[in-house]
């Protein structure tokens, strides 16, 4: 039965169903059950923010391992026990936190399979939160997609509900390629249908929220959801946007935009991450190359300014891209 | 509100449907139109249909905009008398007050599950009456597929759609993966809801489903009504169920859904997406495999049930799209001798929601 | 064998010095082929530092995994990766232990344990942590052994580790290869203690220093810590002191060492020439079976080499393969 779920319920049962099935998939990080060592509750926390809440209890502390703060160790840890036959799941609480430990990502999984000329396999997933909105300031707040993105040999995920969330997740762990399973903190709230079963969503194949003839908006993560919102503005002055949701950055389906491109013609790119090598860049170097002639109008990138992150919120939220200001580059599009 | 100023609204088809969006006006403003006639094409995240009127007269205002999403019950259009003077239509419209919004006040539940020998199964429930109608959904289907006709039909009968095993959001997996076995689910589900008899209304394996229930249990089925119905004859395009069951991605599946329709348009992207998520669902594909090789082994269709089914003397409709390219029509034309035929021009193998209008009607004449 | 004093009989004496000779004459003839020009990129030798690794691996079978380092060829000898492959991967050809992707520095081969030389320092630790942690939620009974340099000794990846294997009581063991410098710097100007054993100790690890020249003393103190991690006794640390003949590269012109202090090596402190007067002088093995020995390893060498070079070279197709996502 499928029932409302939040994405932050739909991860912790995607790690759920994944550890019934299939015994060597372990979750390991900080606090994600919390309190080990210490005198009072067992999983305190379940996550910082609750994500993994309820497995340590299903399936003891060897399945679900809260770490030292040593996050080149752990992740290199997962690394190295997916290289060795199990199915780690690490969680990075920030994915800012990737800072610390990319050596073990960059240099160590995403090489392995090709370096070691196809003789390895690294089933390891590495889960955390991305994104701002919460105040969090500049370490903890980033949307680092395209650093991911950027190396051959990982895979990068960023659901945008909860639906996807399951099944994407379930996807990564199954996946034996590294995968970065990016977490937008300001969606673990976000509600939708998610059937009770186990089920994946294929990498590389973006969906399409909602349907429209006149302009593309390429968004993932939050940003699909602020593309909708100008959607929604903009079909009261009959303007019909179709809305890419990417879901996976790398693998991306290129055949989708370019096919909604050469329906509509014209191409908002939107990102919140930086503007140079983002995403959003992305995409539309991609279409310019690919569908040039489909383009009736220059392609339009809405992504954070190059600056880190602010704290205050006045600051923080003219950092995010705003439907508003998504809304504005489609109608500048079309006139 | 005037009696002489019909609205033309956006309808409700389903229950799940919220909005939908005018892709096309296929009347303007001065025409005259009469009971049933199309006045507009409305999409919804389920299909595209048209909006007939319910009542005769001259379309005099024409409101809701093409492209454009409104939510159910929408004024789209007025039709009046050509004697109505323009100043009434114009009074009426601006004391005209949209009806409320209903706030996802949380529609009542229609789905339910019910645990069987085979497994948890899944169904939906709507409406009351003396009469029982249960519907069967066919290969690779779900118990939304009929949604077009339970909502056309809920105010006459108490209706029960359900997902097989297998399908949708029952168990995925079988006791019995043959047409006999899913005939004992049907039994097994009336006997859990104190069902005593029914009225079956089947669509294409759910069709012969429906006949076998019957060849098992004659007392305890009224009538058959089948829609491109399998059972009747050998043929079954193996290559559109080798297809749905083998394809994983938007583009490998659409040319095979495509088939099932008269209009391919008709295919939207909802409706893949929702077929997706079905055989997303852990399990999916082996259970369709393991089903599609008994009841359609090695490219045909395992079972005839005419005899059989004669031999109950219990009533049958069958109709049948006349361009199906799933099981041909000719199929149900060879019931002639024992059902009541229907072949509809311009129609594919999902007659009963590319014609829903004339299937409620069918169905409701069956049952009554 | 009665009169063996040794701790291995005698087939096991001379598999070790096999492996030991084999990975001399690798080196000894990779620093003559690289000179020629015929190698691509760079290579790092571990010529006068076989018997650690050899030490070390004698007590270790398939399913204990190793995390190597840059000097990795005698580690990748020692585990048991053949060394046609290894060489014709260092020559860069598709029928190399990698197809020619990886070279000098990333030689692995996980169906034997060993899980990649690497061009990153330190980077191992972690790694073989994982290793260690998939062997103890099998309870295999297998060990890691992470192998690292007194200039990686420094590395956070190394030190966060200790801890790590520490606070998961994990079977891995820590090999410090400390041949006195990290590349051109001397571990008296870079590592801040006098003994790794204090080291260990801050990590509440036991740790034990050994001569690392002396294959006998390396296999005696890598065996009694290897069998305390396989019974669950946890990680250790052991250092190995050693000399390391060559330059940090091939192409090192080794100016920061003192006069005369790579003749001294080659004289004093050659861990094969001290092997073989141990066991020849306890007539366990005669000089002239360790000098067969000697001559069909040259042979295998010699072999390995004509062989690299006439393999075909990976062809443009390669490029794309063995890579998860191209686009």
């Amino acid at each position: 039965m499928a029932r409302n779920l939040s994405m932050k319920d739909a991860i912790n049962e995607a790690l759920d169903l994944e550890m019934r099935r299939d015994p060597t998939v372990i979750i390991m990080g900080e606090d994600i059950a919390g309190g080990a060592g210490a005198q009072g509750e067992e999983d305190a926390w379940g996550g910082v923010l609750g994500v993994t809440k309820g497995l340590i209890g299903k399936y003891g502390a060897n399945r679900v391992m809260d770490t030292p703060l040593s996050e080149s160790a752990y992740i290199g840890a997962a690394v190295g026990a997916a290289a060795c036959g199990l199915r780690p799941v690490a969680e990075l609480m920030f994915l800012d936190f990737m800072g610390v430990c990319f050596d073990q990502i960059f240099n160590q999984a995403a090489k392995f399979k090709y370096m070691f000329g196809g003789k390895a396999q690294t089933p390891v997933v590495i889960r955390g939160m991305v994104g701002g909105g919460f105040r969090a300031a500049a370490q903890h707040s980033q949307m680092l997609t395209p650093l991911f993105t950027h190396i051959p040999g990982l895979k990068v995920v960023c659901p945008s509900n909860a639906y996807d969330a399951k099944g994407l997740l379930i996807q990564s762990i199954r996946d034996n390629d590294p995968v970065i399973f990016c977490e937008h903190k300001n969606l673990y709230a976000s509600m939708a249908d998610v059937p009770a079963e186990s089920y994946t969503i294929p990498f590389g194949e973006a969906a399409i929220p909602r349907e429209g003839k006149h302009v593309t908006i390429v968004a993932y993560g939050l940003m699909v959801h602020r593309a909708l919102e100008a959607a929604e503005t903009l079909s009261k002055e009959k303007i019909d946007v179709e809305v890419v949701d990417l879901r996976t950055l790398s693998p991306i389906d290129l055949d989708t935009i370019i096919e909604s491109v050469e329906k509509t013609g014209h191409l908002v790119a939107v990102d919140e991450a930086n503007p140079r090598c983002s995403i959003a860049a992305d995409v539309i170097a991609s279409v310019t190359e690919h569908a040039f002639k489909a383009l009736k109008s220059a392609p339009k990138a809405i992504t954070a300014p190059h600056t880190p992150v602010p704290f205050t919120p006045v600051l923080e939220d003219l950092y995010i891209p705003s439907a508003e200001r998504i809304a504005d580059a489609v109608r500048k599009q079309l006139k | 509100m005037s009696d002489t100023i019909k609205q033309v609204v956006m309808p409700k088809w389903g229950l799940s449907m919220k909005e939908g969006k005018i892709t096309k006006w296929l009347v303007s403003e001065g025409a005259t139109v009469s009971v049933g006639d199309e006045l507009t094409e409305v999409e919804t995240e389920k299909i595209a249909s048209a909006v007939e009127a319910t009542d005769a007269g001259v379309v005099r205002r024409i409101l809701g905009e093409v492209d454009t999403i409104y939510p159910v019950k929408t004024l789209l259009a007025i039709i009046a008398d050509a004697s109505v003077p323009d100043s009434e239509i114009d009074a009426f419209l601006a004391s005209y007050v949209p009806p409320a919004v209903e706030e996802d006040e949380e529609v009542v539940d229609i789905y339910s599950t019910v645990t069987l020998p085979v497994g948890e199964i899944r169904y939906a429930k709507y409406g009351s009456g003396d009469k029982t109608l249960i519907f069967i959904h066919g290969f690779g289907g779900d118990c939304d597929n009929w949604l077009f006709n339970t909502s056309g039909l809920a105010d006459q009968f108490s209706i029960y759609a359900l997902d097989l095993p297998g399908h949708g959001r029952s168990v995925k997996g079988f006791n019995d993966a043959s047409l006999s076995g899913m005939a004992d689910v049907i039994l097994s589900f009336m006997d859990a809801l104190s069902i005593d008899s029914a009225n079956l209304i089947g669509h294409s394996m759910g069709g012969a489903i429906s006949m076998k229930t019957a060849i098992k249990a004659p007392k305890r089925v009224k009538s058959v009504t089948a829609f491109g119905t399998a059972g009747l004859g050998a043929d079954i395009n193996i290559d559109y169920i080798n297809g749905f069951i083998g394809s994983d991605s938007r583009r490998e599946i659409k040319p095979f859904l495509e088939e099932l329709f008269f209009d391919a348009g008709l295919v939207s992207r909802q409706m893949i997406d929702d077929i997706l998520k079905y055989k997303r669902l852990d399990h999916v594909p082996e259970s369709l495999r393991e089903l599609a090789d008994t009841v359609f082994k090695g490219g045909k269709q395992s079972e005839n049930l005419i005899d059989a089914f004669k031999a109950t003397g219990i009533p049958m409709t069958a109709i049948h799209g006349a361009d199906d390219k799933i099981i041909p029509a000719a199929h149900s034309e060879a019931a002639k001798s024992f059902a009541k035929v229907e072949i509809l021009a311009g129609t594919g193998h999902m007659a009963q929601m590319e014609k829903s209008k004339e299937a409620n009607a069918l169905i409701a004449a069956q049952a009554k | 064998m009665s009169n063996n004093p040794f701790p291995l009989p005698k087939e096991k004496l001379l598999e070790a010095y096999t492996k030991m000779k084999t990975i001399r004459e690798f080196e000894e003839r990779l620093h003559v082929e690289f000179a020629k020009g015929d190698i691509p990129g760079f290579v790092h030798l571990y010529a006068g530092e076989e018997a650690s690794g050899t030490g070390i691996m004698m007590h270790l079978e398939d399913k204990d995994r190793i995390a190597s380092t840059h000097r990795g060829h005698g580690h990748c000898i020692a585990k048991g990766v053949e060394v046609e492959g290894m060489m014709a991967e260092i020559y860069g050809k598709v029928t190399g232990s990698c197809r020619g992707k990886g070279g000098s520095m990333h030689i692995a081969d996980l169906s034997k344990g060993m899980m990649g030389a690497n061009g990153i320092l330190g980077a191992g630790a972690p790694l073989i942590c994982g290793a260690a942690l998939a062997s103890k939620f099998r309870g295999d009974g297998g060990v890691g052994i992470t192998f690292f340099g007194d200039g990686a000794s420094n590395q956070g990846t190394v030190l966060e580790s200790m801890n790590l294997a520490a606070v998961w009581n994990l079977p891995v063991i820590f090999v410090v290869e400390n041949n006195g410098y990290a590349e051109s710097t001397s571990i008296d100007y870079a590592v801040a203690v006098d003994s790794y054993i204090d080291r260990a100790a801050g990590f509440g690890i036991p740790g034990v220093t050994v001569d690392g020249t002396d294959f006998f003393a390396v296999y005696e103190a890598a065996g009694e810590i290897i069998k305390r991690a396989r019974e669950g006794g946890g990680p250790a640390f052991l250092e190995c002191k050693m000399v390391r003949f060559f330059g940090h590269f091939e192409g090192d012109a080794q100016t920061y060492r003192a006069k005369g202090e790579n003749e001294e090596n080659r004289a004093n402190k050659d861990c094969l020439k001290i092997f073989r007067s141990k066991v020849a002088g306890a007539g366990v093995i005669s000089e002239a079976e360790m000098n067969k020995i000697d001559d069909e390893v040259l042979a295998r060498i010699e072999a390995s080499v004509q062989k690299a070079k006439k393999d075909p070279l990976p062809t443009a197709k390669d490029l794309l393969t063995d890579v998860y996502v191209s686009y």
